[in-house]
């Protein structure tokens, strides 16, 4: 059975993108994961996967094309589709696709925004102008419950309608297309400003942020860092980045309550730490795609991945499943000699950890003043799901892993 | 008390509660027209002047708005008379009676003139007796506060309402659907008084609420039967009692199932279906996965040819096709 392959969302702030680039051509045969397109938007330039096995059959959108979401780009030879699910057809596709008017400069993305794990009514509200939802008043009091964005469900009821099983089915895990609407004014640089704005209008308006901070000897750290890279060839060589990030991530698999989400009906843990790692954008702006269960990743291989992603954002190409998966975030402005930073919690996320540069203080040391590498690492997190208690031995976590540098 | 069962029709259990209630209390007496020496217009009281004789099967003149004012001012007196109107059609002609006298004169007495008449009389279509005999107007009665609508749709109800009509301080009017006479089925010996404060479910099932009564229910089972081996779970609710409604039973179903049809014989606009519709709305928005839907009486007079009362009538292809459309699911 044919399918079509539509122009997806990449949150709730996504209106539009333009095909940058056909990574198969009709005939080839795709397997759920496998980039499909290169699209651009106002988060820079996204690797579409495939949501399906399948194979290419046609392909109705050309490169350089900008059309609104859910427009469809590609028709599917499927097996029986685990299905993008779908949004009804965008009015008129060709009077949106105006090639030409996104600047080729890399956007941010923010993470967590618009995530199939971000409350519908936001998506009503970034999106005044899109048409009308259609869904039952019970699909809609469940998918407020589940956090469910209801305009990624494609309605199976009457008309198209989304019916209360539709939304259980989908249960918030699966991202999806929906509804299209205009670009809007200002083009995708705008719409990035806009996105970030939401965001955080939207974390500072509703979580109850408390912050605690941290200060620490990183001396065990960098010596041991600087005795683990004289032996490896450049290539192989960590940045204290990683302890960083393996450190909090290996903290939030043991103190529940920093890594999941807050939904209309509490807080959902998350199975695994997927973590959000903010990477500045070159011209402004800022993303957090994901390093996948980075509790159980080694150093080389978050160091690799990092790496990876870090060169991906740079050249914009990350892979929309990265953007929307982060369950706790930590950023850092290590390189500008910031001392402490204060973050911002990325709804529906319940946690984010900021790490200072690791400068050199006075620290006292068996009652003696020594200059030392310090490193001060902060925590907000959402006070609706923990406490000042679990934050400061959440830190204290972060801390003890980052004294043994040895057994990260 | 046994749980045994006797086969009988709706027409024998009615007349079974009238027989019991004239043993039994010595105030009750029926009036109507044609009740007497013919027996009733559905035979209903038939053989009843014989046992009981003239005094309390009382043929009247036919001046439907005389023998109801009779029988509200019999009741003031302290009797319990049971009046038979002949067709809802007809009561009409008595409607002042019954929504100026009956209905009201509890409230504007301060409640020392209570009117615990009895008012029984044929509705629906489906036996070709044409527009001025076949239409259901017993939403228009369960409109008016004072007032008590029955509408039994069972063996069991049928002998068990009337005992409970009798026992109500108000009004009471029972509507016999015409289609029901005939009906021939199970009585429960043991049932006893009817219970007309609540309505019943008489299927359960998952999918969607059915609000019905009369003889509509019938069609809704069998509809119910036919959906179900299309995997689609019909709960039927009889409603029993129209005026007041059981909400608590109707908002309770509706809340499970999450979709609520109303089939009812009488016509969309302004009718008991358009009410059950609004209370559901009111009170299970939140809950409800479907818009409301009804089937109800196309809105012409009841037409005499066969093939046009059919077609204007509730059918159980119109109440499946309408299940249909509330779960119907795009491929």
């Amino acid at each position: 059975m044919s399918r079509e392959f539509r122009m997806p969302s990449l949150g709730a702030d996504m209106e539009a993108g333009t095909l940058v680039e056909w990574r198969v051509v009709p005939g080839a045969r795709v397997r759920r994961g496998d980039v499909v397109a290169l699209v651009e938007t106002e988060k820079g330039i996204i690797d579409i996967e495939s949501y399906e096995d399948g194979i290419v059959e046609r392909l109705t959108v050309a490169p350089g094309a900008r059309v609104p979401v859910g427009t469809p780009l590609a028709l599917f030879q499927g097996e029986a589709a685990a299905p993008a699910p779908e949004m009804p057809r965008p009015a008129a596709t060709a009077a949106a696709a105006s090639s030409g008017t996104v600047p080729a400069a890399h956007g941010i993305a923010v993470p967590g925004l618009g995530s199939p794990r971000d409350a519908g009514k936001t998506v009503a509200r970034a999106a005044p102008s899109a048409q009308r939802l259609r869904a039952s008043p019970a699909a809609r009091v469940r998918a407020a419950a589940l956090g469910v964005d209801l305009g990624r469900i494609q309605g199976s009821g009457p008309q198209g309608v989304v019916t209360l099983q539709d939304v259980e089915r989908i249960g918030g895990r699966e991202p999806a297309p929906r509804v299209a609407t205009p670009e809007p004014p200002g083009g995708a640089r705008a719409g990035m400003r806009n996105a970030i704005a939401a965001a955080m209008g939207r974390s500072k308006r509703e979580i109850p942020h408390y912050y605690l901070q941290l200060a620490m000897d990183m001396q065990p750290a960098v010596n041991w860092l600087t005795a683990f890279n004289q032996e490896r060839p450049v290539p192989e060589r960590l940045l204290i980045a990683v302890l960083l990030i393996k450190a909090a991530a290996l903290a939030a698999a043991e103190k529940p309550g920093f890594s999941g989400y807050f939904r209309p009906a509490g807080f959902e843990p998350a199975a695994q730490v997927h973590m959000g790692v903010a990477i500045a954008v070159r011209g402004g702006g800022l993303v957090a795609p994901a390093i996948f269960e980075a509790d159980r990743k080694s150093l080389a291989t978050i160091m690799h991945e990092l790496q990876d992603l870090v060169g991906r954002v740079r050249a914009g190409h990350m892979r929309s499943s990265e953007i929307s998966s982060a369950t706790l975030t930590v950023t850092s402005l290590g390189e500008e000699g910031v001392d402490v930073l204060y973050p911002v919690i990325y709804p529906p996320q319940v946690a984010i950890v900021g790490f200072g540069s690791v400068l050199e203080r006075p620290w006292a040391v068996n009652g003696r003043l020594e200059a030392r590498p310090v490193l001060n690492i902060t925590l907000a997190a959402d006070h609706r799901v923990t406490d000042g208690r679990q934050g400061a031995q959440f830190l204290a976590r972060i801390r003890d892993h980052l004294a043994r540098p040895g057994e990260l | 008390m046994s749980a045994s069962v006797s086969r009988t029709t709706y027409r024998e259990a009615l007349r079974g509660a009238l027989r019991e209630a004239l043993t039994a209390d010595p105030r009750v007496f029926l009036m109507g027209e044609d009740i007497g020496r013919y027996g009733g217009c559905y035979a209903v009281t038939k053989s009843l002047l014989a046992e009981f004789g003239e005094e309390r099967i009382r043929d009247t003149p036919l001046s439907e708005s005389a023998f109801v004012g009779a029988g509200i001012g019999a009741a003031l007196g302290g009797m319990r008379p049971i009046v038979e109107i002949m067709t809802v059609n007809f009561s009409l002609l008595a409607l002042d009676q019954i929504l100026n006298n009956a209905a009201t004169l509890c409230h504007m007495s301060a409640g020392q003139c209570p009117v615990p008449l009895v008012i029984r009389m044929a509705t629906g279509a489906g036996r070709q007796l044409a527009a001025q005999h076949s239409h259901s107007l017993e939403g228009w009665y369960a409109h008016i506060p004072g007032l008590r609508i029955v509408a039994p749709a069972t063996i069991d109800d049928a002998r068990g309402m009337l005992r409970a009509a009798l026992l109500c301080p108000d009004p009471v009017l029972m509507f016999e659907h015409i289609g029901l006479f005939n009906m021939e089925g199970d009585l429960t010996e043991a049932a006893g008084v009817a219970d007309i404060e609540r309505a019943a479910i008489r299927r359960t099932g998952r999918d969607i609420t059915v609000l019905t009564y009369g003889a509509s229910l019938y069609r809704c089972l069998e509809a119910a039967t036919e959906l179900s081996a299309a995997g689609i779970e019909l709960e039927v609710v009889d409603l029993r009692t129209l005026r007041p409604l059981d909400d608590a039973t109707i908002i309770k179903s509706v809340r499970r199932t999450r979709r609520a049809l109303m089939v009812d014989e009488g016509w969309k606009s302004g009718g008991l279906s358009a009410e059950l519709g609004m209370r559901v709305v009111e009170q299970a928005f939140f809950d409800l996965d479907a818009p409301v839907m009804r089937v109800c009486t196309a809105e012409v007079p009841i037409p005499y040819p066969k093939h046009l009362e059919d077609a204007a009538l509730p059918s159980v292809g119109r109440i499946v096709a309408a299940a249909h459309a509330m779960v119907a699911h795009e491929p």
